[in-house]
């Protein structure tokens, strides 16, 4: 519970109906999209304004209570969870659309904002915002950008950071930065924008945001190939990238996924098929065209014994109903769904994919990869039930082999979900110890009284085990 | 039993593990989004709630209640979630626990047993209900009240939907239904009725019309009598039981009959008569009939998107489409509706904006928690402006009187009209006939 004084000064600066610390409000605000983390606040908070934001930092840290700041809590990292109480904040009342910029191809935004409300104002002016991460119907733009979040089309279009042109931040100490602008080019200073998109609420609270919008492209196409195994799906990536074609769409479901989407949702996937990429191409008619001739090449080049091509948007809503329906088709399976996103060089995508495989056998657990080819993002995920004690220790030992595995190919323990509280003890395994540090020092200096959602990114044990990325 | 002991005793445990919380659900729940993002007012803020009072984190109190009370039961979330959690089964078993464990007041006690007890359990007294309501309408009564305005002095928006309730038709209309109709084309299937206790009374024209069009399509009818309501409004209410009695009366009912397949015009209905296997699980005599009568039902949108239909044509207007929230997310059966409204040569079909978001109806949601169902009605009229049509058509009773009561609350009565898709399509029915007719 907070203090009464730090209640009633929360009340005095949002009024009564923006604070609430009911039962009901902070069973609802305990958990996010990670299954296993759960820790209640002690009350939520709805500011309506920077000004309000900067406030409510004043009185925390006057009182050393933690904030939590939190979009729709969909995040899959424990980012959200309120692991040492405190207030969470929500930015239900920060949700407007402050400015489309058609002459700097801008967006000016409050962090409430949702991500399909973005892409469809973008639409709407003519223009496209690109990321894409699965949850964007309803995910915020805050939590986009203090998780950097992915998508499908990060392959070709980037993620969340690189578009994010300037950020509005309230710090630690309730004062309020303004970081890069409209602008293309900027080297006054360190990259404060950079820094705050990915450091998940530890470093500072955005408050308003200035996106980067591109033109649309007129055209996309969709293309399916199917693969007697992964090795000649990963063969068919590398021949594409090495044919200097950048597909907007890359993605594939290994053997164990396909089975259990045809076993859901009968989609006639054949069962001799071994892996399964899903490719697509946009920009100009012609270019598309011609890429998507070079690309059905290389697929049979590399033993695709189906290649079909959609002849209309219905045929491509067709085709990537497998790689749509992935997740529901295993989360149907049993009661816990963990979703991870151990990411590699695309180059080593089959070795890490046989790796998963046999991971998955020798702890005796059931792991589908599917994901995104074209970046190396894979998405391992593990069908399983938190109230097993037994089962969910061997499935954490399997996946403590994922992350060593990923770490070891020259890759990482997340690609685009976030460290949080869940992947903490795991962080120096890609960082080294010297890289904790080094991030550990930025977290002090800008929150000295840890404040800032702690608990996340820095664990108090790191995981045991042989050092392997990072220290030199 | 403490309250909390029945929670965990009927209350699907694993069903409330089963969500993952990833949060898919969200955009797709009204209230979620009419409380400007309340994560307690969404789904899986509720079954966070189910859950912790299970689990004996939380007293099943007045906050409990309330939230549960305020979900529309639109069942939206169901298709949206990856992992496939029954909420609307879930809803239902927290709402039967807390209402088996609750005090009501005197008055409120005496209409939930006047409801819920007597008149919809039984057709005849849903009949003699309705011969009231028609004698209120011939008798100076009627103009009396509202003349006096003494519907605004009941809660919610009672004197709108007084206005807007269908005018009660003859009783004989009622009774005479006959028990076997044939084809009035090439036979093509035989099919049982679902009169539904609502639709054979207040909206009596409706069935005749929708009985019109079955005939008119090659569909032998055949009516069983012994069939009662379909126990939707009981299962919603937390009255299990009694929801369980009607559904054995009406696989009884229908069991006695030769058909191929079940058909209901409302799919709220529809929607109860699919969930009966569900209803009936623990019932070793009915669990398996209540598989078959489940499979055999279907809404009379989707029988009729199968057939050979007859031609129809209706004035050059434009239509849109406001879904039952049970026809689509319980029965899954989607589209046929739309697909009606293609065929009627003449008009032409609009998708309004955001279609799936319920219309606040949902049931007798409008009359227990009218501040809620106002705002979402408020928005829903806002889409369907948008589309600039003139007729509303709608697949479920509720449904309809609350487009009816959107169009009044708008001002819009003399432009815009709301009809449940059986009347239309038994008018472009007609239509077409008369101009056959006289170009000959």
């Amino acid at each position: 519970m907070l203090q009464p004084e730090v209640k009633d000064a929360l009340i005095h600066v949002l009024g009564k109906a923006y604070i609430a610390d009911t039962e009901e409000q902070r069973i609802a605000y305990s958990y996010d999209g990670t299954p296993g983390f759960s820790a209640e606040p002690d009350a939520v908070v709805r500011p309506g304004s920077t000004q309000d934001v900067q406030e409510v930092v004043k009185i925390c840290r006057q009182y050393g209570v933690p904030i939590v700041p939190r979009g729709s809590g969909t995040n899959l990292c424990a980012g959200t969870t309120p692991t040492y109480g405190g207030v969470v904040m929500v930015f239900t009342r920060m949700k407007d659309i402050l400015e489309v910029d058609q002459e700097n191809l801008t967006m000016t935004v409050q962090p409430g904002v949702t991500t399909l409300e973005i892409v469809q104002r973008a639409e709407a002016e003519g223009l496209f915002y690109p990321p894409d991460p699965s949850s964007m119907k309803i995910s915020t733009i805050g939590g986009n950008i203090n998780e950097n979040s992915g998508g499908l089309r990060g392959l070709k279009y980037g993620v969340t950071k690189d578009y994010v042109l300037g950020l509005e931040a309230v710090m630690s100490d309730g004062s309020c930065i303004r970081t890069g602008g409209k602008l293309a080019k900027d080297v006054a200073g360190y990259d404060f924008t950079k820094l705050l998109t990915g450091s998940e609420g530890t470093l500072g609270i955005v408050t308003e945001a200035v996106l980067k919008l591109v033109p649309p492209p007129p055209v996309k196409k969709t293309m399916l190939a199917l693969y007697p195994s992964m090795e000649y799906a990963a063969a068919s990536v590398s021949g594409i990238i090495a044919s200097k074609i950048i597909p907007a769409t890359l993605e594939f479901l290994d053997q164990p996924t396909m089975e259990a989407v045809e076993a859901y949702a009968q989609v006639g996937l054949p069962v001799e098929a071994g892996a399964l990429l899903l490719i697509e191409q946009d920009g100009e008619e012609e270019l598309v065209d011609r890429h998507m001739a070079q690309m059905k090449e290389v697929c049979e080049k590399n033993h695709a014994f189906s290649v079909k091509m959609a002849a209309s948007a219905e045929e491509a809503a067709a085709l990537t109903e497998a790689r749509r329906s992935a997740l529901t088709a295993l989360a149907r399976r049993r009661p816990t769904t963990m979703l991870e996103d151990a990411t590699v060089p695309r180059s080593k995508i089959a070795e890490m994919v046989r790796f998963i495989e046999k991971t998955a056998a020798a702890h005796q657990v059931e792991i589908c990869t599917f994901g995104h080819a074209g970046d190396g993002n894979l998405h391992p995920t593990c069908m399983t039930d938190v109230r097993d004690q037994e089962e969910m220790a061997r499935v954490e030992a399997a996946f403590e082999d994922i992350f060593a595995e990923a770490v070891r190919l020259g890759g990482t323990i997340t690609g685009e979900h976030g460290v949080g509280e869940m992947k903490s003890p795991y962080l120096a395994w890609k960082l080294g110890e010297s890289g904790v540090v080094a991030m550990k020092a930025v977290k002090q200096a800008l929150d000295p009284d840890n404040i800032m959602n702690p608990g996340k990114l820095f664990a108090g044990d790191t995981r045991n085990r042989v050092s392997l990325g990072g220290d030199r | 039993m403490s309250i909390q002991q029945d929670f965990q005793e009927h209350v699907d445990y694993e069903e409330l593990m089963n969500c993952t919380r990833c949060g898919f659900c969200l955009p797709a729940c009204p209230t979620y989004l009419h409380t400007d993002g309340n994560e307690a007012s969404s789904p899986r803020g509720r079954i966070a709630l189910m859950k912790a009072v299970a689990d004996g984190r939380k007293e099943p109190d007045e906050e409990v209640e309330a939230q549960l009370q305020e979900c529309l039961g639109c069942r939206a979330c169901e298709p949206a979630c990856p992992s496939g959690v029954p909420y609307g089964q879930l809803l239902e078993q927290a709402r039967t626990v807390i209402e088996k464990h609750k005090k009501h007041s005197l008055p409120v006690k005496v209409l939930r047993g006047a409801t819920f007890g007597w008149m919809f359990l039984s057709q005849k007294r849903m009949n003699r209900v309705h011969q009231m309501r028609r004698l209120y309408e011939k008798t100076p009564l009627q103009q009396l009240m509202r003349r006096t305005n003494a519907f605004a002095l009941l809660p919610g928006e009672a004197a709108v939907m007084e206005k807007v309730i269908p005018k009660a038709v003859p009783a004989s209309r009622i009774r005479s239904v006959p028990k076997q109709e044939k084809a009035e084309t090439t036979e093509q299937i035989n099919v049982a009725f679902f009169r539904g206790c609502l639709m054979s009374t207040m909206f009596a024209e409706t069935n005749e019309n929708t009985r019109y069009v079955l005939r008119r399509s090659g569909c032998n009818i055949v009516h069983p009598e012994a069939q009662e309501c379909c126990g939707a409004l009981h299962a919603h209410g937390g009255e299990e039981e009694r929801a369980k009695a009607l559904a054995r009366q009406n696989i009884e009912a229908f069991e006695a009959v030769e058909a191929d397949v079940i058909i209901s015009n409302a799919g709220g209905c529809g929607a109860a008569l699919k969930d009966y296997p569900f209803l009936l699980r623990d019932d070793p005599e009915f669990k398996e009939r209540a598989k078959v009568f489940a499979e055999k039902s279907m809404d009379v949108s989707t029988l009729l998107d199968r057939l050979d239909l007859p031609p129809m044509q209706y004035d050059a207007e434009v239509v849109t489409y406001q879904p039952s929230c049970h026809l689509e997310n319980v029965m899954k059966e989607k589209g046929h509706v739309e697909s009606l409204l293609r065929g009627i040569e003449g008009v032409s079909y609009t998708a309004m904006p955001q279609k799936e978001q319920c219309c606040g109806s949902a049931g007798i949601y409008n009359l227990i928690q009218p501040k809620m169902a106002m705002r979402i009605l408020d928005r829903k009229m806002k889409d369907v402006s948008l589309t600039r049509a003139s007729v509303i058509i709608t697949s479920n009773p509720g449904c309809l009187l609350q487009m009816k009561a959107g169009i009044e609350r708008e001002g819009l009565s003399g432009e815009v009209r709301a009809e449940h898709i059986m009347d239309f399509t038994a008018e472009a029915i007609r239509r077409a006939e008369k101009e056959a007719a006289t170009s000959v």
